[in-house]
């Protein structure tokens, strides 16, 4: 009885209607993935932002996600309301009773609304897997600034070098022990102390 | 440097946000001992839910979102207060050049200039419209609990125009609403600056009134902290509050409105081009595009005629329009409570000497186009001279 009652709330869960609206692509979609994965077959994402309330009326969800740098949040708003619409949303944990959870949300930057009456402990697993994914996707970001980062700078020192090889007439070993000096000299990074060769060069043009 | 005087506060880039950004650009924070890092916000939303978490110590806040989210009004109960105004009026409403051709020739050779004319012109056009089948106006705001949305339906309703019935309000973030306007998604909208003079200067908005012009003196945004904030931190809200101070007279001073809108011109603050922004600090608004200009000394007041000091009348008169149009029940208590938001105790003991009510200022403290004069004191009078309402 109890395993069937188990099997029928399951069921219920993953029949839930979940609308991510999210203008990066990327996200959403490692988003919803997340949700499939999880089992949830309901999801719809919205990458446009005109006619936003009507789209959303049209898919009717249980949960909308929305990420924090769209403007559009404002808009979903009016669906707290008294509207002639049949359902309205509510923000999740409204109650407050869980702020760590919220505060996990907004600083995931996601928020959530649950529509009709819904008990939040059967949203609360789709809200940790979006704050995760969210979390992984800056992550991602973070590390492709970083790669993003360490190219340039590598890009800058071999500019360098040549610079320094061709003015002092180093070799490429002189020339980069004479960058790592420096840096090490005025407490900079190598990087840095490049950038000002190839700044100084420009000028001398 | 303490924690207590290191202080993140959130704002939305709009003209109104002008003495906070100038207290921590022009460094009125800094000589009060406090270190202060802006945060530049896309949604009303974030800001309310940033603030409420403390993730925000204060923010550039809608004064009907701070009314709202004390008395818990859709969405988590958080008391605020507002011990500075960061702006009386400042808003302005935009229609499409089709809508404009309509009301003015409604107006039978009457001046729309006039509100009331306006309002019972857009009356007509919405009979019309109805009586040939055509889909309802669409009117542009820029959240259910703003100043916006209560000017426009105010107006409207003045005219027998019902806001619910014979028009759309829908909400519109505002960098959103000149491109809505352009590609016909709205007819018109109501928004602070610089979003107006945007429309105007594309040639797709005509600026049909400002809203002075429908209320003379209406609370626009205030500084906003929490309540328990606040009295934990009552030498920093000091501090933080005479800041305010300084940075409006600064800002009212004719002669700083170069520096002051090059400051606010930056990308990470206002980011609108400084000649913009400037036209609504002078109240020299250009309102059509063939280059008319309209001027209004108090287009937008930011410390003048005593803006800065919350007033509670203002209060009591959002509280009223939350009433009026079914968003908040009609009681003693939430009065009480929607009016002890606004804290001119606060705003004295930073900066002491302010007058409650200048020269020349309505002498209701609203001085609205139509309608009996505000009484803070009996909502339902307020309510009951209207024949369009839904509480």
């Amino acid at each position: 009885m109890a395993w069937r009652l188990k099997t029928a709330l399951w069921r219920m869960d993953h029949s839930l209607k979940i609308v991510i609206v999210d203008k990066n692509p990327v996200r959403a979609a490692i988003l919803e993935d997340g949700l499939r994965e999880a089992g949830h077959v309901h999801v719809v994402r919205i990458d446009e932002t005109s006619h936003l309330l009507a789209r959303i009326y049209a898919v009717d969800p249980d949960v909308i996600l929305i990420d924090l740098e769209n403007p559009s949040r404002d808009v979903l708003e009016q669906m707290f309301q008294v509207s002639r619409a049949v359902k309205r949303p509510v923000a999740m944990f409204v109650d407050q009773s869980d702020s760590a959870s919220i505060e996990a949300a907004v600083d995931a930057g996601v928020s959530a609304y649950i529509v009709g009456g819904m008990r939040k402990e059967r949203v609360q697993n789709i809200l940790d897997l979006c704050i995760s994914r969210f979390n992984a996707f800056a992550r991602l970001q973070d590390e492709l600034e970083r790669t993003r980062t360490a190219l340039d700078e590598r890009k800058a020192i071999d500019r360098a070098k040549g610079i320094l090889m061709k003015a002092k007439n180093l070799t490429e070993q002189d020339a980069y022990a004479l960058l790592r000096r420096t840096a090490m000299n005025e407490n900079k990074k190598i990087a840095d102390v490049a950038q000002s060769v190839i700044t100084a060069a420009e000028l001398f043009k | 440097m303490s924690a207590d005087t290191r202080l993140r506060i959130g704002f939305i880039p709009l003209a109104d946000a002008t003495a906070l950004l100038i207290a921590v650009d022009k460094g009125f924070t800094a000589a009060e001992g406090l270190e202060v890092e802006v945060v530049r916000e896309v949604s009303w939303s974030n800001v309310r839910d940033k603030l409420n978490i403390g993730l925000f110590d204060a923010a550039h806040l809608i004064a009907p979102v701070a009314i709202a989210s004390t008395l818990g009004l859709g969405h988590v109960k958080v008391p605020i207060v507002a011990p500075f105004g960061l702006g009386v009026n400042g808003n302005a409403v935009t229609v499409s050049p089709a809508l404009y051709a309509s009301i003015a020739a409604a107006a039978d050779g009457n001046s729309i200039v006039d509100p009331l004319v306006s309002a019972r012109a857009l009356a007509r056009v919405v009979a019309n419209r109805k009586a040939r089948g055509e889909e309802p106006l669409t009117f542009g705001m820029t959240f259910p609990f703003s100043t916006h949305n209560y000017h426009l339906r105010f107006w409207m309703a003045a005219g027998g125009v019902d806001p619910d019935e014979d028009v759309r309000l829908v909400v519109l973030p505002p960098p959103y609403m000149v491109e809505s306007l352009a590609n016909r998604h709205v007819d018109a909208f109501c928004v602070g600056a610089p979003w107006n003079s945007v429309a105007v200067d594309l040639g797709i908005g005509f600026i049909l009134h400002f809203v002075s012009e429908i209320l003379p003196r209406a609370a626009e945004k205030v500084l906003g902290v929490r309540a328990s904030w606040a009295q934990e931190h009552p030498d920093t809200l000091r501090r933080l509050v005479r800041a305010h101070g300084r940075a409006a007279a600064f800002v009212e001073d004719h002669a700083n409105l170069d520096e002051v809108t090059t400051l606010l011109a930056v990308p990470n603050r206002i980011g609108a081009a400084a000649e913009v922004i400037r036209r609504t600090l002078d109240g020299r608004m250009k309102v059509a595009p063939d280059g008319t200009v309209r001027v209004s000394d108090r287009y937008l007041l930011i410390g003048r005629k005593g803006a800065g000091r919350p007033d509670r009348v203002q209060a009591a008169w959002l509280y009223a329009q939350m009433v009026r149009w079914g968003q908040s029940p009609l009681s003693t208590e939430l009065l009480t409570a929607a009016k002890a938001v606004f804290r001119p105790d606060l705003y004295d003991a930073a900066l002491p000497g302010e007058q409650a009510h200048h020269a020349g200022e309505p002498a209701d403290g609203i001085g609205a186009f139509a309608g009996p004069a505000f009484d803070p004191g009996d909502i339902a009078a307020h309510l009951v001279a209207w024949k369009i309402r839904r509480e």
